[in-house]
């Protein structure tokens, strides 16, 4: 299995080639045949991935810069594979979602972004990170820039310009690390996190550097007024990516970087850190309670449920005394479980507003009503996939959700019982968004749409499927990070 | 025998399968899927009968099947199924009941274009109600808690185009999940000091004493969170709320979840989990019991007394519901624990009735709710009528023949000799009083007198409505044969105790003051109601007799105490101001931040521009110009003849020369 994931990396960027190359306008059919080719991959990966020993596995290394300790450096863990196949499994998904904007470039940009994410999911440098970290931000920019709707070119300026801050921030910090300490290496930068990675100031504002990137990436309160923007003028495909995919690269910089590399600047300041995971919990759902507009509404719930992520991964990290290995493991594997249930629960909501705004030419939650009546196999899918993002138990939300709160109500009780009112808010969002779109009278503007067509059904049904089965019996997708786990977890102890 | 004990999860498994499968078929297939879930029913009734003969084999009977459900990092999670007597009683209940629902349903929802449709959710429903009574994890049981409250929500909104239905589906989803966000905490709580949250697991369980000495003073707290979920699912107060308007959905379905079983399953949980509860008791009493108590009380009361004042027959039924279930709390807060569990089992039978019974009502009357338009429908209804008497007087606790009576005798007994308060017992007795009275109201309102607008074209229901009246008016009845003092079967069989035959023990006095108070309710009653429906004096028909004499006190119970406004100014309109504060807070103050940095940036942009166009570009622009101008001057020079060129060189050698000159 040599060079496979380089193979993945790449072949999302021959797609983009090809699709550019490719003499008929729709470009969609190259790029799917791309996606299963990777994806393809991805599962061979999976299958050939040993769960029972941590560590990275399947690494290439090759000297790239020496001079500046720039290696070509990838490889996978448990939560690396686990993005590498949220994202083979939401990119394609997001291609299915809407009709052929305007021919081959959309797809083109849209496989650049892909290879970025695996590139990013796998790079083990600093440097190399760094290099597909900003090379996602650049087709993201476009997608929105070129595709997106009314007020496009604001929400992908300040999309970009945001997001490109925070990075320049997290260059800067690296640079500081580098110069103190001489590597770019995770793993060896992560060695150093326990006794101190560097003293003093300058520890700080490195830290504060490396923060603030990826806070504004995932983004946590109040560094998110970029996400409901981004997010709501975003194509229908590039929303799916942006909440599926892209914001997870915030929190696998949390998990990858800022934990093992600062565990004691995060002692320090952690009760802070928490309040603001809190912030985004609360504040995030109840402002999703006020939107007319489906897409910023399930854009504000998106930066809840990442909130809970966070809510786990600094009760874990800023507990102040060791906390028990169950606690810890649970934390860890809800965070997990979180990003990759969340990827797909959020994307399927953006999916199905797609799929409304298609028929009605509109999606505020007034602009419809009496669905059901219409067209109840949409309602009913759609409905699963509310449910499963309230985190209603036998779907996929509930068991990333409550071993989330079962590790940080154990490390930090008093943030994790207000985080509950999170739970409380997103489920009335949710059900008032259902009354309003659902029930009641049919209206007028409504009475003509056909219900989910033959193709719609065919992308709904097999991930409504997998929400059922994480649900139900969730044990195959612990078993891809359950080592990693562990083996974050002695960090903490 | 044993091949059931193996196989307790098929219970709730056959009745979810049913669903799925129903939920695939076409709309038109009405046929089979009332096959199917009719079939999944019996199928489930027939394994609860099986698990329950199983439990009479020994006292105390026990068993649990613990399996991993998952594992995450080296930590496992287990679940776990467990058949004792609580929850075989409660599995032949609930079957029981809702076979006879589902009979009656099948008459009841017949011209329903959504006929498919319901039996799907309502197998959904019976199939999360069965998991949650055997399961033997708190976490399980919360699974299969929240799934009971999706098909409750489902099925108030079954009439999804009725704006009013849809409503009282997300207020009860929403005020349910208030409570279950405590049960939710509660929960994390104890899995955190115990380390497990399976109940048994052969000693080790959290209900079991290893467990339950690790909880020490948290054990109050953990109860009480628990006990919020109980409060949400079973109406108490103060989130009862949800409760009287989930009547809108189909009468079985107000049967079924709203009376019989769904709102029971909080009295089942603080049941279930009582050990947590009665940790540390001193005389069987302790804080979290004592707040249990006056929660029921308050309850118990303050619905019966609303009852009296409602017009629409399944909302007087609702608010018996929500303080029948007080009555309930209040029991098992004395620790009267068997009794309570008694009293829902039987409250299951004659609730149901009473519900099946509203529903052949309705459907006779051609859904007329409003008792003030029936009237004297004994004669056009004679089996409901019946049977209804029945549920009534069940009900009301008419002693010796009635399985209520006794039940309802039992918690008197029980919160007679409580220690701390007698006022608990004095109030129950009061709620008794009034049971009996309401219900008198409501039987005279709708059986008796002149047939007013909406009797007149009344007719019986058909047979496949009537005939589950019949079973469960036995049921109300016979149950009676195992609750009575001279042989208290189903008190030692819930309890674990050995029971005793002793006809001596048949009359206790808690008999007799049970008779006075049920006789005075029905007299009052009778006395107040006699001509209601009927103009007298100066009171117009259709006025309540309670509302000609008390027209303010009438308006303040006819309109629920005004809680439902209390909340709408209180806590519905605070969360919208913290939802628009939000909102608010994002637009203009965070993101201002982000667009103030943003305008800053710009106007660093403007500044270096203009210092660029009009220094540093003027500068360089003012140097190319005087460059381009001495370039012509120069270019002058380059004029291409001869003789200015040598004239030009003899100048320059001339000048070097006596440069040298001068040097030297």
């Amino acid at each position: 299995m040599v060079g496979v994931i380089t193979t993945i990396v790449l072949l999302p960027l021959i797609g983009a080639l090809a699709v550019c190359l490719w003499p008929q306008r729709n470009g969609r059919p190259i790029a799917l045949i791309f996606n299963a080719t990777s994806a393809g991959c991805a599962l061979g990966l999976w299958r050939n991935f040993d769960t029972t020993t941590a560590g990275l596995q399947f690494v290439e290394r090759h000297t790239w810069i020496p001079a500046v300790g720039a290696e070509y450096l990838v490889g996978i863990d448990g939560l690396s594979l686990l993005l590498v196949l949220l994202t083979s499994l939401i990119i394609p998904f997001a291609f299915l979602a809407q009709p052929a904007p305007d021919g081959r470039a959309f797809y083109a940009t849209m496989l650049v972004m892909q290879s970025a994410l695996y590139g990013t999911f796998t790079a083990q440098n600093f440097i190399l990170w760094f290099l597909f970290y900003e090379m996602s931000l650049i087709p993201a920019f476009l997608l929105i820039r070129i595709w997106g709707g009314q007020n496009r070119d604001r929400a992908a300026t300040k999309f970009f310009l945001y997001t490109f801050l925070g990075s320049v921030a997290m260059l800067l910090s690296f640079l500081g690390i580098y110069l103190a300490r001489g590597t770019f290496d995770f793993a060896a930068l992560a060695g150093f996190g326990k006794s101190g990675l560097l003293t003093g100031k300058l520890a700080w504002l490195t830290f504060a550097g490396i923060f603030v990137g990826l806070a504004v990436k995932v983004p946590l309160f109040p560094f998110h007024t970029w996400l409901p923007d981004a997010y709501q003028t975003a194509p229908t495909g590039v929303s799916m990516v942006l909440t599926g995919v892209l914001s997870k690269m915030g929190v696998y910089g949390f998990v990858r970087l800022l934990l093992p590399l600062f565990p004691n600047e995060i002692k320090v300041i952690g009760p802070w850190l928490l309040a603001l995971a809190i912030c985004s919990i609360v504040f995030a759902p109840l402002a999703a309670l006020a939107q007319r507009d489906l897409k910023r509404m399930i854009a504000y719930l998106s930066i809840n449920h990442l909130g809970y992520c966070m809510l786990a991964l600094f009760a874990v990290a800023a507990s102040p005394v060791v906390a028990a290995r169950i606690d810890t493991h649970a934390a860890l594997s809800g965070v997990f479980m979180q990003i990759f249930n969340h990827g797909i629960t959020a994307a399927t909501l953006f999916y199905f507003a797609g799929l409304l705004e298609q028929r009605r030419g509109l999606r505020g939650i007034d602009d419809f009503g009496g669905l059901m009546q219409r067209t109840p196999l949409l309602c009913g899918w759609m409905s699963v996939a509310m449910f499963s993002s309230l985190g209603l138990p036998g779907l996929n939300g509930f068991i990333g959700e409550f071993l989330i709160f079962k590790g940080s109500f154990a490390i930090a009780a008093a943030f994790a019982s207000i985080a509950v009112i999170g739970l409380l808010v997103t489920a009335i969002v949710f059900v008032r968004a259902m009354q309003s779109l659902f029930s009641g009278p049919l209206a007028e503007s409504c009475s003509v749409f056909p219900d989910l067509l033959r193709g719609e059904k065919f992308v709904v049904v097999p991930v409504t499927l997998l929400m059922f089965a994480i649900g139900i019996a969730p044990q195959f997708i612990f078993n891809i990070f359950n080592t990693t786990v562990v083996q974050m977890a002695r960090l903490f102890a | 025998m044993s091949w059931i004990i193996d196989h307790l999860w098929l219970i709730p498994a056959v009745p979810f399968a049913a669903s799925l499968v129903i939920l695939s078929l076409s709309k038109l297939r009405r046929k089979s899927a009332v096959v199917l879930a009719i079939t999944g029913q019996v199928v489930a009734l027939a394994m609860s009968v099986l698990a329950f003969l199983l439990t009479l084999q020994t006292q105390g009977f026990r068993v649990i099947q613990n399996f991993t459900w998952f594992t995450f990092g080296e930590q496992t999670l287990r679940l776990g199924f467990v058949l004792d007597p609580l929850a075989a009683a409660m599995l032949v209940m609930i079957s029981l009941v809702g076979l006879c629902i589902f009979v009656f349903s099948v008459g009841y929802m017949a011209e329903d274009k959504n006929f498919t449709r319901f039996f799907a959710y309502m197998s959904f429903f019976s199939g999360a109600m069965l998991g949650l009574v055997i399961a033997n994890s708190l976490l399980l049981l919360f699974i299969f808690w929240e799934l009971v409250g999706l098909a409750s929500y489902l099925l108030i909104g079954f009439w999804i185009e009725r704006p009013s239905a849809a409503g009282a589906a997300k207020k009860a989803f929403i005020t349910t999940r208030i409570g279950d966000m405590g049960f939710f905490l509660g929960m994390l709580w104890l899995y955190n000091r115990s380390g497990t949250l399976l109940f048994y697991d052969g000693g080790n369980g959290c209900l079991e004493s290893a467990g339950l000495a690790l909880l020490g003073a948290s054990a109050t707290f953990i109860a009480l969170l628990i006990f919020c979920g109980a409060v949400g699912k079973s109406g108490q107060f103060p989130l009862h709320v949800w409760l009287p308007d989930a009547m809108e959905g189909p009468t079985p379905v107000s049967a079924l979840i709203h009376a019989a079983t769904m709102v029971a399953a909080g009295v089942f949980l603080v049941a279930r989990v009582y050990p947590l509860f009665s940790l540390g008791a001193i005389n069987g009493v302790t804080s979290s019991l004592t707040i249990v108590v006056w929660i029921g009380v308050t309850t118990a009361l303050m619905a019966a007394l609303i009852a009296i004042a409602q017009a629409d027959i399944k909302r007087i039924l609702a608010y018996s519901t929500v303080s029948q279930l007080g009555l309930m709390m209040v029991s098992l807060g004395v620790g009267g624990v068997a009794a309570g569990i008694m009293h829902l089992l039987a409250h299951g039978f004659f609730k149901a009735l009473l519900f099946l019974g509203a529903g052949s009502v309705i459907h006779g009357c051609h859904g007329e709710q409003d008792i003030r338009k029936m009237g004297g429908l004994r004669r056009f209804m004679p089996v409901t009528f019946m049977t209804y008497a029945v549920g009534m007087m069940a009900l009301s606790g008419v002693p010796i023949f009635f399985s209520g009576g006794w039940t309802k005798e039992e918690i008197l007994h029980a919160t007679a000799h409580w220690p701390p308060s007698h006022v608990p017992y004095y109030l129950i007795l009061v709620g008794v009083v009034l049971t009996a009275l309401y219900m008198t109201r409501q039987i005279i309102y709708v059986f008796f007198g002149n047939p007013r607008a909406a009797a007149e074209r009344a007719h019986e229901s058909p047979r496949v409505m009537t005939m589950p009246l019949i079973v469960l008016a036995f049921g109300a009845i016979l149950l009676s044969a195992v609750l009575t003092p001279a042989w208290p079967w189903l008190h030692g069989y819930l309890a674990g105790e050995p029971t005793y035959v002793d006809v001596a023990r048949l009359i206790q006095p808690m008999l007799f003051v049970s008779l006075a108070l049920v006789s005075a309710g029905v007299g009052v009653g009778f006395w107040i109601y006699r001509k209601a429906g009927t103009q007298d004096g100066g009171r117009p028909a259709e006025v309540d007799p309670l509302e000609y004499a008390q027209p303010a006190l009438f308006r303040f119970l006819a309109n629920k105490m005004w809680i439902d406004e209390l909340y709408a100014r209180t806590v519905i309109s605070f969360s919208w101001m913290a939802a628009r504060f939000s909102d608010w807070m994002d637009r203009y103050f965070w993101d201002g931040l982000v667009r103030g940095f943003g305008a800053i940036g710009q106007l660093f942009g403007i500044f270096t521009t203009s210092v660029d166009e009009y220094g540093i570009n003027a500068g360089v622009d003012e140097t190319t110009a005087g460059a381009r101008g001495l370039g012509r001057v120069m270019s002058t020079a380059h004029s291409g003849q001869i003789q200015t060129y040598l004239g030009a060189i003899a100048i320059g050698m001339l000048a070097l020369l006596l440069l040298y000159a001068w040097l030297a």
